[in-house]
Parts: C-alpha cells; structure tokens; sequence
C-alpha cells in the first residue's frame, strides 16, 4: 500500500523533523501524494512551520476535511491538503483524534480560510475545535441533533423519530 | 441557522434580513446585513438551505452509482463534478485512460466552461441592470445545451464522464455542430464585450467595487477567476495538469485590479481561451479508437462481447449487483472548474462502496470572502459582489 517516498515527501518531512523531531510521526506516500502525520498538540504549530518556512511555502490551504474509521479507534482521521503555489507542490497533513475527545486546535490563526471548512466538520462530524472564532453549525440547522457523516448514523436518518429536534417533537405529540 | 441575535444592530444601526428568497442571490442564500444609512457594517451570510447530504448519499452507493450524484452539486458544472469524481476514483485504481477520451472529456469540459461563464455574465448583468446581454447569453448556451444532448442525451445531468473513460462513443456527425459553434462564438463574444466593457453604467457599477488584496485571498483559500483577477496566475490546468491539459497551448487570463470589472475581464478572455483548446482538442480526437480503458472487472463490457464471451457476461454480471472494490488508500484530486478549484477526495476501505466522498467547492469557499468584499461598501454593491463570486448554491449546500 505504501510507495517509496517522492523527492517532494523527503523534503517535506526532513525540513519538519530538522524543526521540531517530534513534529513527524509519519510519513506515507500512496498514489503520488504524500501524507504527513502529525500529533495532535503539534498541528497548529506545524501548519504555521508549513505555511512561513521559505523551504517549503505552503501558503494555501485548499481543503480540510474528516474521516471516520468507526469502529476503529482513533476513529477520526483529519485531512489538511495544503498547496504551495510558488513551489506547485500539494502535501497532505493529518491527525488522528480519538471518538471520546475529538478536540484539536483550529487552524484559523494560520489560514482565516480554514474558518468555514473547519465549521464544516464540526457540523457533519462532531470535531470541536479549539480557539475557533465562529463554531456554530453552518450546513444543518441549529437544533439538530447528532453529526450526519459520522458512520454510525444511519443513511436515511432516524425514520422513526424524525430527527428535527425540540420543534418537530413538540408539535407531533398529542 | 443564523438568529437574528448574531448581528443585532446597535442604536445607529439596523440589520436587514436579505435573502433567502431574492433574485440575485442565485439560489437560496441569506445574508444578514447590518445597516448604518446606505453602508454595510457587518454581512453574515447563512447558508444550508440546499443541503442535501450528497455526501452521506455516496458513502451508500457503489462507486459507478454515485456519479449521477456529482452532476447535481453544481448544476453549471456537471461534467467538471463528474470530471472530478472520476479522477479520483480512477487515481485510487490506478486506472490509465486512453487519450481519445481524454480529449473528448477536455473539449466537453471546456465548452461547459463557456456555458456557465455564459450563464453568469447574463445573470450578472442582468442583476446589474443590463437586461439584453441576458438573452444574448442563453442563446450561445442553448447551442451548448444541444452538443451535450447530441453527446449523451442529456442537456444538463448528462453524467457523460464515467469512470475509466466516457459513457458512449461521440456520435456519427459530432463535428458539424461543434465546428459550427467554434467559427460562431469569437464574435459572439466579442458582441458581449461592445454592450459592456465600455459601457459607462457598467464599469461604473463594477470598477472599484469589492476590493480583495492578494494576500488576503490566498489567506481566505480563494480560487479561480476571483483569485487570477488578484494578479495570482494560479489555475490547475497549468499547475497540476489532468486529463492531458499539459498539452494544449493557452494562456490564464489575469489582472491585477481585483475588483468586479477585473474579474468580469477575466471571465470573458477565459471564454476566450477556452475557445482555443476546444479548436485544439477538436482536432485531437481521432475518429476511432478505444474510449474507456481496458480493465475488466471495473469497466462494463462491450454489449456484443457479453453475447459470445462467457466471460464478459460473468464481469458485466459482478460489476452491477456488487461493484469494484479499489485498494483501500485515499485519493485527493483538484480541476479548475469555472468558479475556481474543485477539488474530489476519495477514501477507500477496500470495500464496493466509497469510505468517505468529499468535495471541495469552489463556490462554497469563495463566498467565505463575501464579507470581506462587502463590508464598508454600499448596500447596491452587495449585488454586485455576490454576482462577481458566481456562487452555484447547489454546490455550497451539497
């Protein structure tokens, strides 16, 4: 499953571990793209790294989004895919965050982007995250309950407690 | 939702509620905008009201079935979602396609750049005021709208690009309306350009009007024809070719203004350029040769093989009751649609049905930007910056 490294992956990862050695915990390459693991204290820190260094120049954070591996544990795996665009290079950095305390840092200091794309998961799957200026849903409503993409909710949702929170139960009891 | 309370005004203040229902919002997008006089203070946009779950909906289908998903996220764009989906599907499999259909699929891509570039300049314009450029536009499209039909049937939801290679072969007799259109369209575009670019009321609405620095929009993740307007020549038909693009010869239109007008200039060479790779690529295409790549088991068989090959009928058989299943790994792939990168990222767990399907749309992070281009503006300017955004709210909500 795993492919040599690309010239890309090494630079990547030895200009982080030149910075702070415990700043990679891993690095893969599956199908051309690299994939940087990184622990869950050092994420924000590390993306600041990614983003200032003159070596590496990620200046542009394109996506951000979350995996869940349930039943596994850690079940939530969380997917930055930053660009540079000077150095045309895309790298992928990741968390792992466990289903009891899905909390990690918000990368909204480092990329104001990141606001909406990180309100995104939290709305789908229940991440929090900490030092967010904004955490509230955005896709679904404000009362609803539970986090849709998580895989142990059901496709079609809770048929038979229509899961349109407080307002729906009350106007449908007798 | 967004209450009220989140952007109440102050005594000199007051909010209005703009939205969701409003006909240049294009869609069902609210904003709520806080008021002092005619000067926007505070924009909160508030958004979901097209939220679909598609994708929850693709996490329950087989690979191949969800691409009649992507076509309905940005109904501008449909075959850029399936273009997208495909990748990254195919990256996951490792799947090589041939390049008649690589060709095929960047002369359908660009002609459906042309139409959604056609559809907002009208729906700008006309929001702006300018009513004829409206139906001036939807006559070029319509002609569009009929090569797609030509192609696959289908005008719109078209779900033409499948996994592997193209759904159908291109029709006896493709290059009579294609060649048609390409010898019409430079001077359609250019009658566009006589009823706006010099325009007074035009550029007096636009110019000047939703500054964002360069630095503030690679800040904000922004892309496209918003982000090349900046003066930021990034586009990933350039950067990260796909689909063969390292081939074609064009050019990425930019300016440096970064205001509506800049962008409205930029939109309208891209139509240019996109003009030229769909020359460039009509003479491309062969008129024979394989269509889909050779991979048995992930590709239905040929309708004639199944009739002699026992073993064309057994793949035909496995591949619509249980699919394929990729090597678990994740895949993340980005095109440049026509409202900036659109991005598909794939995650397989080795199973037939996808692990988790994600899209990142352009328009959904772009609009993030609105009130940043909007606050300290005028209350009429706010049209004008949503217009210039060209958000597609189908792919906002997903």
């Amino acid at each position: 499953m795993t492919e040599p490294a690309s010239k890309n992956a090494n630079v990547v990862a030895e200009c982080l571990r030149s910075w702070n050695p415990k700043a990679v915990a891993e690095v893969s390459e599956y199908r051309g793209e690299t994939t940087i693991v990184v622990p869950r204290e050092l994420l924000q820190a590390t993306a600041e790294h990614c983003r200032q260094d003159a070596k590496l120049q990620y200046n542009f954070l394109t996506d951000a989004t979350c995996v869940d591996r349930f039943p596994a544990e850690p079940r939530f795996e969380l997917n930055y895919h930053l660009v540079s665009i000077p150095r045309r290079e895309k790298v992928r950095l990741r968390v792992w965050l466990s289903g009891n305390d899905p909390v990690v840092d918000s990368l909204v200091p480092v990329w104001p982007g990141a606001n909406w794309l990180e309100r995104e998961i939290f709305d789908l799957f229940g991440i929090r995250f900490s030092g967010h200026p904004d955490l509230r849903r955005i896709l679904l409503p404000e009362d609803w309950e539970g986090y849709p993409l998580r895989r142990d909710y059901p496709v079609e949702g809770y048929r038979d407690v229509p899961n349109t929170g407080e307002l729906f139960r009350k106007s449908s009891t007798p | 939702m967004t209450t009220v309370e989140t952007a109440v005004g102050t005594a000199k203040t007051m909010v209005l509620n703009m939205g969701p229902q409003h006909p240049s919002t294009h869609g069902v997008l609210r904003i709520l905008l806080e008021l002092d006089g005619e000067t926007v203070v505070k924009a909160v946009p508030d958004l979901g009201y097209l939220h679909t779950g598609i994708e929850k909906s693709c996490e329950d289908k087989t690979y191949s079935q969800a691409i009649t998903l992507t076509d309905r996220m940005d109904y501008l764009n449909p075959l850029g979602n399936n273009l997208v989906y495909c990748l990254a599907v195919e990256k996951l499999l490792g799947l090589e396609v041939p390049k008649r259909a690589q060709y095929v699929r960047v002369m359908m891509v660009e002609l459906q750049r042309i139409s959604s570039h056609l559809v907002w300049l009208g729906t700008h314009a006309i929001d702006l005021g300018a009513m004829s450029v409206f139906l001036y536009c939807f006559r070029e499209r319509e002609e569009i709208l009929k090569i797609f039909e030509l192609f696959a049937g289908q005008r719109m939801m078209t779900s033409y690009i499948r996994i592997g290679g193209l759904a159908l072969d291109p029709p006896a007799g493709w290059r009579q309306p294609v060649e048609r259109f390409l010898k019409m369209m430079p001077s359609r575009v250019d009658e566009y350009e006589t009823l706006l670019t010099e325009n007074r009321i035009w550029i007096g609405r636009t110019k000047g009007v939703g500054y964002i620095s360069p630095e503030d929009a690679i800040a904000l993740s922004m892309s496209g024809p918003t982000l090349r307007a900046a003066g930021v020549a990034y586009d990933n038909r350039k950067v990260f070719p796909y689909s063969s693009y390292e081939e074609f010869n064009f050019n990425v239109p930019t300016r440096t203004d970064s205001d509506c007008y800049a962008r409205y200039l930029v939109r309208v060479a891209e139509m240019r350029e996109s003009l030229k790779i769909i020359r460039q690529a009509f003479d491309k295409i062969k008129d024979e040769g394989p269509i889909k790549a050779d991979a048995p088991g992930i590709i239905p068989p040929q309708r004639e093989k199944m009739k002699t090959e026992m073993e064309a009928l057994i793949y035909h058989f496995k591949i619509f009751t249980e699919g394929f299943s990729p090597p678990p790994g994740e895949a993340f792939v980005t095109i440049e649609s026509p409202r900036g990168e659109l991005g598909c990222f794939v995650a397989s767990d080795g199973s037939p049905k996808p692990l988790r399907v994600h899209f990142r749309s352009p328009s959904y992070i772009n609009l993030q930007a609105l009130p940043k281009l909007i606050e300290g503006q005028l209350i009429s300017d706010v049209i004008a910056c949503i217009g210039t955004i060209d958000i597609v709210l189908g792919e906002v909500d997903r």
